[in-house]
């Protein structure tokens, strides 16, 4: 009896050992936080992403620091950005002092980020930005190294270079309707949200259209709220262009589409149109938005590589809607900083900031690596083109979204052709064929 | 063009119109600034996305129950939160900021920030003199002709309609007349917000919906009213119609700045108010009430 006793008391000594001794397991982990505008469709983006990352990582024991195996514990932060900087700032504040993280991914709005970002680098975090795209976030890193270097873009690739990217759909688009319909001359109407990032894209689409052959019809500038686009619809029309190119981010977007849509406005939308990236944009459009081109990061049955379908199929099968630019954060965390604290078996920042800046990997997206500016120093800014990161040009056909660029696409004319796996051919809306078929 | 000035403005006019007179009503006879108005325009669009999409009803019926549910949610927060604080106006016009807001942030829990439409009643459109015109427009245009004749009606032709005009007119001589001061200002709340519900209605199909969508028309709807006189009806219905053919205007005839229609809309009311600081319609002076 005496034994019995003395082996319960074995037992919850050992309990009670192991109770205190939880903490201890619990301090091996990574914490990550995961910040962005949670109620809107981009944080959830971000949140879907790195859920996902954590959770594929965790059920393969986590991961390998040295000797021993830490979990990842994710840490969302609503920075509720779209309403307000504070807010934003506050959240990420939170993540350091609080939450006290490790590393943080996500963010969206420049403004935004570059405040999120000033404060990751006093508290020497490193933070991969998966949603803003203004040059300037990198620019800082190659002009105040020593603060801003724990800052790398994990998506999109900048500014310019999806600029430069749209105006490629557009050539490939005015080249299909030149050969399709027997065009002579093809007149693009611009249409640009009233946003500070449209401003610089109108006035190179204003430059660069002529130099590509075609002529600009007129420039359009609807409020990024408008709820009625049917003026600027009648006057495009009366312009008498073939292609609209498109730069909106906004709410506009769906208005413009779904209104040019049910009107049947005998032109082709190319270009910028965020809204139409998400699923969700057939039916806020009622399926008005058939035929658009967009830029885009994914399209499913789209492949890059041997990394997108398994990224995209699981990402469908678990949140059901395709993956935005904004769930890279499952790249950003898998792919680029697993692997970094992996090899380098080690969670210091600086450690890890030395080996990232000069590697490149693959992501479902592409493969990354880090561009440096003309003097050679680092701006972890992503490199674009062939072999790296060039993104797809999607158009939505009957409820769809498919990818529809590259096909055949040469970056210069000595380059090899770049097709991605599951591209198909580009179509152009059948009432667009009738009003200018010979 | 001018057929398109003419359209885009008859039907912003009149979403304005019916917005603006069940402001104007509710501020003439109870005295009540509900800035939560738009935000009851806005409850009334998303209970029509959630009956047709969710629940998979016809949008004519949703159209009907997301008015009736709007009209009872309004009597509630009256009850609940306005009633009691009537006679202190700015702390109603606090109070009906913090609903509106409230309102906000509940839809954007529920339906996240996501942009989102409901169908057209009608698909399609016709073209008058070469100029497309949407069947939902005009079917948008003729629903708010019809309701704001049925208020007329009640107002002008009806013994409710007497009180609510009497109370409008002077609260204190109503109330020794025999009229329940109370009661008129219950249901005036209630025709309001139901009024609002309608706006949301017959709109819904031609907007996009997302939290925030009840901001722009707060602002119109007020600059409307200012420039009507604030509370007179008549006001409220040359106010609406005039900043809409000034928004119309300026997206026809100057493409590019599309984006300053709200702010030209709004200059016009300053530039009247400069001439007439009493608004169109308003009396000068609060005691001539």
């Amino acid at each position: 009896m005496k034994r019995l006793k003395a082996g319960w008391m074995m037992l919850a000594a050992l309990c009670l050992v192991l109770a205190i001794g939880l903490p201890c397991w619990a301090a091996d982990v990574i914490k990550i936080g995961v910040i962005g505008p949670m109620n809107f469709t981009q944080g959830q983006g971000h949140w879907n992403g790195a859920t996902m990352a954590a959770e594929e990582i965790n059920a393969k024991g986590g991961v390998t620091v040295g000797q021993k195996k830490m979990m990842i514990e994710l840490v969302k932060a609503d920075s509720n950005e779209f309403i307000s900087l504070t807010d934003a700032t506050n959240a990420m504040e939170r993540l350091m002092t609080q939450s006290k993280v490790d590393f943080v991914v996500g963010g969206f709005r420049t403004e935004a980020v570059m405040a999120m970002q000033d404060i990751a680098m006093d508290y020497k975090k490193i933070f991969i930005g998966c949603g803003a795209a203004h040059p300037e976030l990198c620019l800082r890193v190659a002009k105040d190294y020593n603060k801003y270097k724990y800052f790398f873009r994990g998506t999109p690739f900048n500014s310019m270079f999806l600029v430069q990217t749209s105006f490629i759909h557009l050539g490939t688009v005015g080249a299909i309707l030149k050969q399709s319909l027997g065009l002579p001359q093809i007149k693009v109407a611009v249409v640009g949200e009233k946003a500070v990032w449209t401003e610089p894209m109108i006035k190179a689409a204003e430059g660069t259209i002529p130099k590509m052959g075609m002529e600009v019809a007129g420039v359009w500038q609807p409020s990024d709220k408008a709820t009625d686009v049917t003026a600027e619809l009648s006057a495009i029309q009366r312009s008498g262009a073939h292609i609209i190119f498109t730069m909106f981010s906004a709410s506009v977007g769906i208005t413009f589409a779904r209104q040019a849509g049910e009107l049947k406005v005998p032109a082709v939308q190319v270009g910028i149109n965020v809204e139409a990236q998400k699923d969700g944009f057939w039916q806020a459009t009622q399926g008005m938005g058939n035929y658009l081109m967009t830029l885009n990061t994914y399209a499913r049955g789209v492949e890059y590589n041997e990394l997108t379908s398994p990224f995209v199929d699981t990402y469908v099968k678990r949140f059901n809607e395709t993956p935005t630019y904004n769930a890279d954060t499952f790249s950003a965390i898998k792919y680029s900083l697993v692997p970094a604290i992996e090899k380098t078996a080690s969670l210091d920042a600086d450690k890890l900031v030395a080996f990232m800046e000069n590697q490149e990997h693959m992501v479902p997206s592409g493969k990354i690596g880090y561009l440096k500016d003309a003097e050679g120093r680092p701006l972890h800014e992503l490199k674009w083109g062939p072999g790296y990161l060039t993104s797809l040009g999607v158009q939505w056909q009957d409820g769809e979204l498919k990818g529809v660029w590259p096909n055949k696409w040469k970056a210069t004319p000595e380059a090899p052709e770049v097709t991605y796996k599951g591209i198909v051919p580009y179509k152009i809306p059948p009432w667009v064929i009738e009003k200018y078929k010979k | 063009m001018i057929l398109d000035i003419l359209i885009s403005g008859l039907i912003g006019g009149s979403v304005y119109a019916l917005l603006a007179i069940g402001f104007s009503l509710i501020f003439g006879v109870a005295r009540i600034v509900n800035i939560a108005h738009t935000a009851f325009y806005m409850v009334a669009a998303y209970a029509i996305y959630f009956g047709t999409h969710k629940l998979g009803f016809h949008p004519v019926w949703c159209m009907l129950a997301s008015v009736v549910m709007v009209i009872l949610f309004g009597l509630i927060i009256y009850k609940l939160f306005i009633d009691a604080i009537r006679e202190h106006e700015a702390a109603v016009l606090i109070c009906t900021i913090a609903i509106a807001m409230a309102m906000q942030e509940i839809i954007l829990l529920k339906f996240t920030g996501s942009f989102l439409s409901v169908p057209a009643l009608i698909e399609g459109f016709f073209k008058v003199l070469g100029v497309k015109v949407f069947y939902q427009q005009l079917l948008t245009f003729g629903l708010v002709l019809l309701i704001l004749a049925a208020l007329w009606l009640l107002l002008m032709k009806t013994r409710l309609g007497l009180a609510i005009r009497s109370t409008a007119q002077d609260r204190e001589v109503a109330n020794l007349m025999g009229i329940n001061e109370s009661r008129a200002a219950m249901i005036t709340m209630g025709i309001t917000v139901g009024l609002a519900g309608l706006a949301g209605a017959v709109v819904a199909p031609l907007t996009i919906l997302d939290p925030f969508m009840w901001m722009h028309p707060l602002i119109m709807m007020m600059a409307v009213v200012v420039l009507g006189g604030l509370g007179s009806l008549k006001g409220s219905f040359v106010g609406a119609y005039m900043l809409a053919f000034a928004e119309a205007l300026v997206v026809f005839l100057i493409p590019k700045g599309a984006f300053l229609k709200g702010s030209v809309a709004l200059s016009v009311m300053i530039l009247v108010l400069l001439i007439r600081p009493e608004g169109l319609f308003g009396v000068a002076f609060e005691e001539e009430r």
